[in-house]
């Protein structure tokens, strides 16, 4: 489903300031995979996804999309096949706009010059209802009201509104309390399994980098440093995981958040 | 002063108030809803002004309004292109047209700064002959302007209701959340400045008619005044439907006049209007946020006299 050959990304090259963020870096995912990626801050994480979805060009390497060659298109145009949803639940809907008109955004069909139709109101209530947060009585009103769990999950269902090829969550629960980290955390387990998703999600906390999915990588310095799946996945725990670390980065875990969620 | 004169006063700020409406009505699009502060506003009035003008006097009074219109969409291309493909910021990007439009404003005019419409057929002196047994015989601007400004807050209803009217709330409303979607803010921010652009052309071309002349300098300081309106407009109804809200600033435009005609009747002279205007606007903007300041200011206020304990 998703292959990168050998891309790279260095920024400001040639300055005091340059930064080598991805670094020849290879990796496949299939159809259905759903991948967690962990990682110390720096570690090129948020670059990675930045590439996929096309925020900047990789300096070299190509980047394949369901046999397709995206390596060159602008980010919009990815966009229609990647829903991608950001750490900052404020990033991912319009405050200003109701819930209904962010949906149909988000849906997406029809030409430039319809509007909202009784059918689409319908299909959007049923939709929300699924979130279970009474959102679906709310349709009016400014996402702008809505809190930040609420407006993530909103934000998750708009992403996936039509299936994406390809989902990036890029720590998408870590501005969440607990509480709505664990539902919203639900609500993407769910939506991922029901729709068949291949899913990518960084996140600091290892305990859910081994719950959920099927396979863990961890990225140090740009590079992947371990990609685990299968049977040694199954039998790994957050000890393991901490020490794997240590062995290939060559130095302790140095981030509290990841240490102690 | 006898009521006559009074209404004939109260008419003539209504007139005024409903065609410089449309200028606010592209500051409501692009201003309220693609937040882009279009500095191109005051030459794309005077293009406006100008075109339709120079149509008009070769003797095609119906079309010089779609010309005009035209005119004004090429403008707000350019503007938008500047920002959008050229990395302009996007107020520079206004000045540098509007700047630029000078220069195109009086070759329009034939190397003049000034045209002169009275023995000009054009779309108001059309209309007054053809009122000229009713009784509505002398309401011929009203009539035209209160025709326009209907059309453009309906089409403006109905556009933002669509998709691309949506898209290009949503680029205004959270850029970051377009820049990584499906929707791609060149062309919403394009498509928004070259409509928005019509109508301030509109407004221009309009103005220019009614009083039968145009001269260079006739949407100098427009953006400020649209601005103030808008901002008036925002008083009334801030919150509700866009078509609500249309209809405020609508009604903005024409107290923003109707507070000038006031004032120049207490022998406010007429050069002031544009100080005025820039004070509305001031004040306008930063009300919310000194009113804001002011329980911080309060607490400070309170400390330095000791009548809060430390």
């Amino acid at each position: 489903m998703l292959t990168l050959s050998n891309i790279s990304k260095t920024f400001n090259p040639g300055t005091v300031n340059s930064k080598t963020a991805l670094c020849d870096l290879s990796f496949h995912a299939d159809k259905g995979d759903f991948v967690t990626i962990i990682g110390a801050n720096g570690a090129g994480k948020s670059t990675l996804f930045n590439a996929i979805s096309g925020s900047f060009m990789t300096d070299s390497g190509r980047i394949l999309l369901d046999g397709k060659d995206i390596t060159l298109m602008p980010e919009f145009k990815r966009a229609r096949q990647i829903g991608r949803l950001f750490q900052d639940p404020m990033r991912g809907s319009a405050p200003g706009m109701s819930i209904e008109e962010n949906l149909s955004l988000a849906a997406g069909h029809g030409g430039w010059l319809s509007s909202i139709s009784k059918k689409d109101k319908e299909n959007f209530r049923e939709r929300l209802a699924l979130l279970q947060m009474g959102l679906e009585d709310r349709m009016k009103q400014p996402v702008g009201l809505l809190s930040g769990g609420q407006r993530q999950a909103l934000t998750l269902m708009m992403a996936t509104f039509n299936p994406p090829k390809l989902l990036l969550l890029d720590e998408h629960t870590a501005a969440l309390d607990p509480g709505t980290a664990e539902k919203v955390l639900i609500l993407t387990k769910q939506i991922v399994e029901e729709n068949g998703l291949t899913c990518l999600m960084i996140t600091h906390n290892m305990q859910s980098a081994l719950d959920l999915g099927n396979r863990t990588i961890m990225m140090n310095n740009g590079s992947i440093v371990y990609d685990v799946s299968g049977d040694e996945r199954k039998n790994l725990t957050v000890s393991d995981l901490l020490l794997k670390f240590k062995e290939s980065v060559g130095k302790e875990l140095d981030n509290d958040r990841m240490l102690l969620s | 002063m006898d009521l006559n004169s009074i209404l004939a006063l109260g008419e003539n700020a209504l007139q005024l108030g409903l065609i410089s409406s449309l200028t606010v009505l592209a500051l409501f699009l692009s201003y309220s809803m693609l937040n882009v502060c279009d500095l191109s506003t005051d030459g794309c009035f005077t293009l406006g002004a100008t075109v339709g003008a120079v149509v008009a006097i070769a003797g095609h009074p119906l079309l010089s309004i779609p010309v005009a219109m035209a005119a004004g969409v090429l403008s707000g291309f350019i503007t938008a292109f500047l920002q959008t493909k050229m990395g302009i910021n996007s107020l520079l990007a206004g000045i540098i047209v509007n700047t630029g439009l000078y220069s195109v404003n009086i070759a329009v005019m034939g190397n003049s700064s000034l045209l002169n419409m009275n023995r000009t057929k054009t779309v108001f002196t059309m209309l007054k002959e053809a009122l000229a047994d009713t009784p509505f015989s002398q309401e011929y601007v009203l009539i035209i302007a209160l025709i326009a400004v209907i059309l453009v807050v309906i089409f403006l209803s109905l556009f933002l209701r669509t998709k691309l009217g949506l898209a290009i709330r949503a680029t205004g409303d959270n850029p970051d959340m377009v820049r990584s979607s499906s929707i791609n803010p060149v062309f919403t921010t394009i498509v928004g400045l070259c409509i928005s652009n019509s109508f301030t052309a509109l407004s221009g071309c309009l103005l220019a008619q009614s009083q039968k002349s145009v001269n260079i300098d006739i949407g100098t300081g427009m953006v400020t005044i649209a601005l103030a309106s808008l901002l008036i407009g925002g008083i009334f109804i801030k919150k509700g439907k866009i078509p609500l809200r249309a209809v405020g600033v609508v009604f903005g435009s024409i107290i923003f006049r109707v507070i000038y005609t006031i004032a120049l009747r207490f022998d406010m002279p007429a050069y002031m209007l544009k100080l005025v205007s820039s004070i509305i606007v001031i004040i306008a903007i930063s009300a919310p946020y000194l009113k804001s300041k002011i329980p911080a200011l309060k607490r400070r206020f309170a400390l330095k006299f000791g009548k809060e304990a430390a």
